[in-house]
């Protein structure tokens, strides 16, 4: 029994990191002001420059790629091509002032139609997929890290999985501290509340709003990148991010906008999406995979007749900043 | 204020908010627009090492090449018409809807347990008109369960929606893998509907398309000349507003929620009875999605969409076809649309402001 569950809470980790990074993209975007729905798109675009770098860089290689180079590309290939995307985004809301659920709309097409497309075009240009060498899939497997995960139980929870868990889990932690903490981090809660307020105590609120957006792209790019090169095993998979961004920009709102809150709901959600494996009911396996989605309207509804205001949306998000119009 | 600093002297470009704006010129810019979409895709293409000009030709071959395809770009259009004008009666009160796509799913649903279960046994005008009813009455009641909530609650529509998709494409995955599954099939799917309720066909193409025509009126007529349409511009312009003027907003949500629904849901039973006369995961196949970009490109004016919905069938059936002449993968087309949507989201800017450069001299559009 104990060794089920310690499975089951392995893969659910395994399942919820995604689903993390894509929600802490999204709720530093958020903090901005910027309500971006593009966190789908974003994800596509970086699943597919993450594992395309790779295999570039193993082409270019000659075959031997060092595994450390090829997941520092990917790495950061994901995060640039991600970033790219939240920039469209940020230019068309923050500049040209275009509406933010639709821009974000827009960009989950348009990213969708990016990891799709080039994903195909790379793997028919490769002969027919789009794989990394064994010795980069390598790279993104569990490590047992030494001592520490022969501890029995606490070492199997806690010491065996991919670098990329670790990351995000660190992410989260700064992030968190970078909101409560610091003086960038406060300047940045002040634009996503009250920009006019922001821009009056002399804050540069179109630039916080842009970093902010930016940045929050990229790291909704590397949970894309997560989910090619982790939970498909460095293989492209065409439609492979499926529902994930939309699952994440949900995790925002039950983590109340609190990272390490963040944390713990990816976790949940994790593990709804692999119950299956693990906890036989007499339903049809198509309601297990129903049950994020199920369990996701659920909270909504919730969240929204408790109606808290303490842990609430930054007030400015959804409504573009124009000076002028105050 | 992107790029402009507050400094003493007077900034090197502004920007000035429009007093009016000839239409003339509001369509030069929107020309333009769509002209540097099609130029960013094109240089896309080029970068693949494929001629975009070939490409761009073979895409209206593709879809005007000859009787047939021009039929198949038609049939393309009808369930993003009535999508969109579906999605626009929400998107006109800013209820975001983005779960057509699965409201077009039980709304094939809906359709579909008539034309698997009844074809034998019942005619086939009652059997259309119950299959038209039941789509309608489910996607209908698809889209009232968000809005319900959003009434009571202010529950977020947009996720809520969304999450509907997912569920509705399990319950098919559901239906095809044990209730409804195909007798003798090895593989999960549903049958194909009995000949006897396939739509027929008027000029080669199933009537969906006199239903989308017609709707196009309908919608604008709804919008513009009735008290319904009205409540929803002002619900649009501010719920405040609606409520100060004693209008019940919540009765409005639900009733054009359950009106966009049904619309989706109509455009699912035309998919099941006039087009791939049986349900599988790829029925809607992004129709929902793509149809909020019509809707939003056309400002919901149901004319401008029946403009658009048949400018997107044509670039993606020519995408489909630059996929077999070109090798380019059809997944382009969404690309594509998000190009050319992105580009017209920032047109719009140009034409409410206008830029000044510092010497005074004005800039028309960028």
């Amino acid at each position: 029994m104990l060794s089920i569950i310690l499975k089951l809470i392995v893969a659910a980790v395994l399942a919820g990191t995604p689903l993390l990074f894509g929600a802490l993209g999204e709720i530093l975007t958020e903090k901005s002001g910027n309500t971006n729905l593009g966190v789908e798109g974003m994800m596509y675009m970086g699943a597919v420059s993450g594992i395309a770098g790779a295999f570039f860089y193993g082409k270019a290689a000659g075959g031997a790629p060092v595994g450390v180079v090829a997941v520092l590309i990917a790495l950061v290939v994901s995060f640039l091509i991600g970033a790219l995307g939240a920039l469209i985004y940020a230019f068309l809301t923050i500049t040209l002032r275009a509406n933010q659920n639709v821009t974000g709309l827009t960009l989950t097409i348009f990213g969708t139609g990016f990891g799709n497309f080039f994903g195909d075009f790379i793997a028919k240009n490769a002969g027919g997929s789009l794989v990394v060498t064994d010795g980069v899939k390598a790279m993104f497997k569990g490590i047992a890290i030494p001592g520490l995960s022969k501890i029995p139980v606490l070492g199997t929870l806690l010491f065996n999985y991919n670098w990329m868990v670790y990351f995000a889990v660190i992410v989260a932690v700064v992030m968190a501290w970078f909101f409560k903490r610091s003086r960038v981090g406060l300047n940045l809660r002040a634009v996503g509340e009250d920009p006019a307020t922001a821009d009056a105590a002399g804050i540069n609120v179109t630039r916080y709003k842009y970093v902010a957006t930016v940045v929050g792209g990229g790291i909704c790019g590397i949970g894309g990148m997560y989910i090619s090169m982790v939970s498909q095993n460095g293989v492209w998979v065409f439609d492979c991010v499926s529902g994930y961004g939309w699952l994440a920009v949900a995790l925002v709102i039950f983590a109340t906008w609190d990272c390490n809150r963040a944390i713990l709901v990816a976790l949940v959600f994790g593990a709804l999406k692999i119950m299956r494996l693990y906890v036989a009911l007499p339903i049809p396996s198509q309601f297990y995979d129903m049950a994020p989605y199920i369990v996701t309207i659920i909270v909504l509804v919730i969240t929204s007749m408790r109606e808290s205001r303490e842990h609430a949306q930054p007030k400015s998000c959804g409504t573009n900043y124009f000076r002028e119009e105050r | 204020m992107s790029s402009v600093k507050t400094e003493k002297k007077t900034p090197l470009i502004r920007m000035i908010k429009r007093d009016e704006i000839t239409q003339k010129k509001t369509w030069m810019i929107r020309a333009v627009a769509i002209l540097g979409a099609l130029i960013t895709g094109g240089i896309l293409i080029l970068c693949l090492g494929k001629n975009p000009l070939q490409a761009y030709s073979d895409m209206l071959r593709g879809a005007f090449g000859s009787k047939v395809l021009i039929q198949e770009t038609v049939k393309q259009a009808i369930p993003l018409l009535i999508t969109a004008i579906g999605i626009s009666f929400a998107f006109k009160m800013k209820f975001w809807n983005i779960g057509a796509e699965g409201q077009v799913l039980v709304g094939a649903i809906g359709a579909g347990y008539w034309a698997f279960f009844y074809a034998a046994t019942l005619p086939k005008i009652p059997l259309i008109i119950l299959m038209i009813v039941t789509a309608m009455l489910f996607g209908g009641l698809y889209g009232l369960l968000p809005a319900l909530c959003k009434a009571k609650w202010g529950t977020n529509e947009t996720l809520f929606t969304l999450m509907l998709n997912y569920i509705a494409l399990y319950i098919i995955k559901y239906l095809a893998n044990g209730p409804w599954k195909a007798a003798g099939s090895s593989f999960p799917k549903m049958p194909m509907i009995h000949k006897g309720v396939r739509l027929s066909k008027v000029f080669g193409v199933h009537w969906g398309w006199i239903i989308a025509l017609v709707l196009v009126v309908f919608a604008s007529i709804y919008f513009n000349r009735t008290k319904q349409g009205y409540e929803i511009a002002v619900v649009g312009e501010s719920n405040n507003t609606a409520r100060y003027a004693g209008i019940n907003v919540g009765k409005v949500f639900r009733r054009t929620m359950f009106l966009s629904g049904a619309l989706a849901g109509i455009a699912g039973m035309l998919q099941v009875a006039g087009c791939d006369y049986t349900i599988t995961e790829r029925t809607a196949g992004g129709v929902g999605f793509t149809a909020i970009t019509v809707a939003w490109l056309a400002h919901m004016n149901p004319y401008g969409m029946l403009g658009v919905a048949a400018f997107i069938a044509v670039l993606e059936r020519g995408c489909n076809q630059i996929e077999t002449t070109m090798a380019i993968p059809a997944s382009v087309s969404d690309l594509l649309i998000g190009i050319i949507l992105f580009f017209m989201l920032g047109c719009e800017f140009f034409i409410n402001y206008r830029l000044v450069t510092r010497g005074g001299k004005e800039e028309q559009n960028a």
